[in-house]
């Protein structure tokens, strides 16, 4: 995976390698490099299988991570491509050109985290979700008990223990 | 026999690409198919357009199943998260349990005992014979054949009954947790194994004869359906779907995981990539793992340690990381995307169902021009299991 | 509201114009009645036999439980023994196993199909997640109680239950129906603004009649 980042360098400019695996690495980089970098990867080195693209979001440093996972299937490697795209209005390049199944998952991050892909097909559709208008469920700031506890009617019996708490209690009563 | 769309009589584009149809025309009418209707795998709905008895456009329509696990395992921690992942794939939950426990174990840097591994493969083939069971039956049911569910239905219920003395239960068995196993083989599992099997080999060679030298399946199946070789990778397509085009994609001989380096197989290929050659490639398949269970059962250490050395599991911290660990399910490629953040808790979890890419834009694709009978039979032959799609 | 369901003027195909409001013309806003017991108890008595020994499942999966359904059908636990079958319609069908957890999505179809399904009709609520979310109490997307939004007569607890508890819950709900206490039908048309009330509570992309039949 080394020399394929060292090839990669020359061309791009890019971040950090880290080898997960020997057949899996993620590489990070910037917002603008990821289409040329895609179609380098796609076309010159035979990563054709789009894998997953999906995101994470770092709350805490107002960002979210886009993961684009690559596979090649000649050499049994997979490549990840990590990019940060800021949380206010997050809005990220379309490549459902390149390749025609990331319209789904675009469709699915638009919904769940509210990462908008401009041009990409009946992106603003509903998808998962059905008359949705809270915010976006994936989001960490979103608290899904609390949801739940408000929206739902709830049956009343239910005891819910935390299981550190619990254990706690009942292997030290005596709370040593 | 490449199948060749006639698109004369059919709606003209418009200019930004879509379809011009004009439904107060009267010529064409929606219709929709699912998520109430005998025809449809699992809780999904088709939204088609058709054009007297051929569809013009088909609309894939998610999200009926959808609770929010990727969710809910961020608010678990990690051992809290083993007992609801298995629900989310509901006919062959165990692929979810293996993922999850080996993207965990490489992030927290554990290495499951060899003895585990060996009962974890045999657990992953066990339900890969159960769901292709499954398959066949839903296959010879959407063309009309009612009868083969009923035999494949019985023998997948034996199958069921050699997890439930394994594990516990019948459908969700929880059994593969980071770490290793939770138990050893019960005595004289082997043999009663045994039996099972050739009960199954007897019913796939009935199977056989009634259903895939039938020549009404053969009439309807053959040349319809056919997923385009060029667009296997660029739609994402993996397992027998892509195997039936030649492509030789299975993840247990490209990345191979688990025991399966030691074990005799080769992938099961297919040439004309229509409903006939994957289900057909399917039927083979299925062999192929009973086989491969026979192989398991003779090769594996009699005895073994469970599991590895894991921390306490209430206070279990997994540093920061991510990877992305992959099984070859039935329907091909499942894979676990995990993130950890040095917390308790995982950071994310993304599911990679195989059915996602499959069911939706491929769907979509291969949907026009098909007669609206045949919609139920190409659905099934994609093989979708829609709780993984939606999660 | 969605456009297909809006009031508009539609050029047939014989040239002709004409005005369709589909929530007025294609379906019926008349809520459901309480059906009343037969003139006489002997008769009532007869009828509820009938109809516990006929008991015709709706085929909807609506979750995970629909998984048990296919070893119900097939020889080795053979439902149909017992007069239970499996019909593909709404119409045919007088009972509905809600197989599991229900998103938000679902319980909309399958209040749709429920008010379709003619009187008399059960409803079984199949798995823990019916009874109070099970697995699925914290989830975003999933009802809590099936009860609030469909009249249940039986539940069957598990997650999942397996075969055989089915089949205990069909005996049970016919022991049910033959003592005339499954008015599950009857209490939905009585108590028709409450769950009314509840479901437009949690389904907000409501583009439906009060009561479709």
């Amino acid at each position: 995976m080394h020399e394929l980042y060292e090839k990669l360098k020359q061309y791009y400019p890019l971040g950090e390698l880290t080898e997960q695996r020997n057949n899996l690495a993620f590489i990070t980089l910037k917002q603008e490099q990821l289409r040329p970098v895609l179609l380098h990867l796609r076309d010159k080195e035979n990563y054709t299988h789009l894998v997953i693209l999906t995101a994470v979001d770092w709350l805490e440093d107002n960002c979210f991570q886009l993961t684009y996972l690559l596979s090649n299937r000649t050499n049994a490697t997979d490549i990840g491509l990590r990019l940060m795209i800021p949380r206010d209005n997050a809005t990220m390049e379309s490549i459902h050109d390149i390749w025609p199944t990331a319209a789904t998952y675009q469709r699915e991050l638009r919904e769940m985290f509210g990462i908008d892909f401009p041009e990409s097909p009946r992106v603003n559709e509903d998808f998962i979700l059905e008359g949705w208008n809270d915010i976006p469920p994936y989001r960490r700031d979103f608290d899904t008990l609390k949801f739940s506890e408000e929206t739902f009617a709830q049956r009343p019996g239910r005891e819910t223990k935390d299981p550190a708490e619990h254990m706690k209690q009942k292997l030290y009563p005596d709370g040593a | 026999m490449a199948y060749q769309p006639d698109r004369s009589q059919y709606p003209q584009k418009k200019a930004d690409g879509s379809l011009d149809i004009d439904l107060t025309s009267g010529k064409y009418l929606k219709l929709w198919q699912g998520p109430q209707h005998p025809g449809i795998t699992g809780n999904m709905s088709v939204e088609l357009t058709v054009c007297g008895d051929e569809v013009v456009e088909g609309i894939t329509h998610v999200g009926y199943l959808h609770r929010g696990f990727e969710k809910l395992m961020e608010r678990r921690t990690f051992i809290q998260c083993f007992p609801i992942v298995c629900r989310i794939c509901v006919p062959e939950p165990d692929f979810n349990e293996y993922c999850y426990a080996a993207a965990v174990e490489e992030l927290a840097g554990i290495e499951a005992p060899e003895y585990a591994n060996w009962i974890r493969t045999l657990i992953l083939e066990m339900g890969r014979i159960n769901s292709y069971l499954m398959y066949c039956g839903g296959q010879a049911g959407s063309f009309g054949m009612g009868v083969i569910s009923q035999w494949t239905t019985y023998v997948r219920d034996l199958m069921l009954d050699r997890f439930e003395e394994l594990t516990g239960a019948r459908i969700y068995h929880m059994f593969i947790l980071p770490g290793g196993v939770r138990d050893r083989l019960p005595e004289g599992f082997a043999q009663r194994m045994e039996e099972t099997l050739c009960e199954i080999e007897s019913t796939m060679s009935d199977v056989y004869d009634t259903m895939y030298c039938n020549a009404v399946f053969k009439k309807r199946s053959v040349g319809v359906g056919v997923i385009d070789v060029d667009l296997m990778d660029s739609y994402g397509v993996t397992g027998p779907n892509a195997r039936a085009g030649g492509v030789a994609k299975d993840v247990r001989k490209d990345q191979p995981y688990l025991v399966y380096p030691e074990l005799e197989f080769e992938p099961i290929l297919g040439q004309d990539s229509d409903i006939y050659t994957r289900a057909d490639v399917r039927r083979q398949d299925l062999l192929q793992s009973v086989d491969l269970v026979r192989q398991i059962l003779a090769k594996m250490p009699k005895e073994g340690a469970l599991m590895a050395k894991i921390p306490s599991v209430m206070h279990w911290k997994i540093p920061r990381g991510e990877t992305y660990v992959r099984g070859e399910c039935s329907r091909g490629e499942y894979g676990y995307y995990l993130v950890t953040d040095g917390s308790g808790y995982p950071r994310r979890v993304n599911v990679r169902g195989p059915s996602y890419t499959h069911a939706m834009a491929l769907l979509e694709r291969m949907i026009v021009n098909l007669n609206i009978a045949d919609v139920a039979g190409l659905m099934v032959s994609l093989h979708t299991y829609p709780p993984e799609i939606e999660r | 509201m969605k456009e297909e369901l809006e009031k508009r003027i539609i050029k047939g195909p014989d040239g002709l114009e004409f005005e369709v409001e589909p929530l007025r013309d294609y379906y019926c806003e008349a809520p459901p009645t309480v059906m009343p017991a037969a003139y006489s108890k002997i008769v009532e008595d007869l009828f509820n036999w009938a109809r516990s020994e006929s008991i015709w499942i709706l085929g909807f999966g609506t979750g995970c439980g629909a998984i048990e359904m296919r070893p119900l059908m097939t020889p080795r636990f053979d439902a149909y023994r017992f007069g239970v079958q499996w019909r593909p319609t709404p119409r045919q069908s007088n009972l509905f196993i809600i197989s599991g957890y229900l998103s938000v999505k679902t319980l909309k179809r399958v209040i749709r199909s429920y008010e379709q399904m003619q009187n008399p009709k059960y409803v079984i609520g199949l798995g823990s997640c019916t009874i109070n979310g099970g697995m699925y109490w914290d989830s975003y997307n999933t009802i809590k109680r099936l009860d609030q939004y469909l009249p249940v007569d039986l539940y069957i607890a598990g997650c999942m239950p397996r075969p055989e508890a089915l089949l205990a819950g069909f005996a049970d709900l016919k022991k049910l129906i033959r003592s005339g206490k499954a008015e599950g039908a009857n209490e939905y048309a009585e108590k028709f603004e409450w769950y009314k009330a509840n479901q437009k509570r949690v389904i907000n992309d409501w583009d439906m009649p009060d009561y479709n039949w």
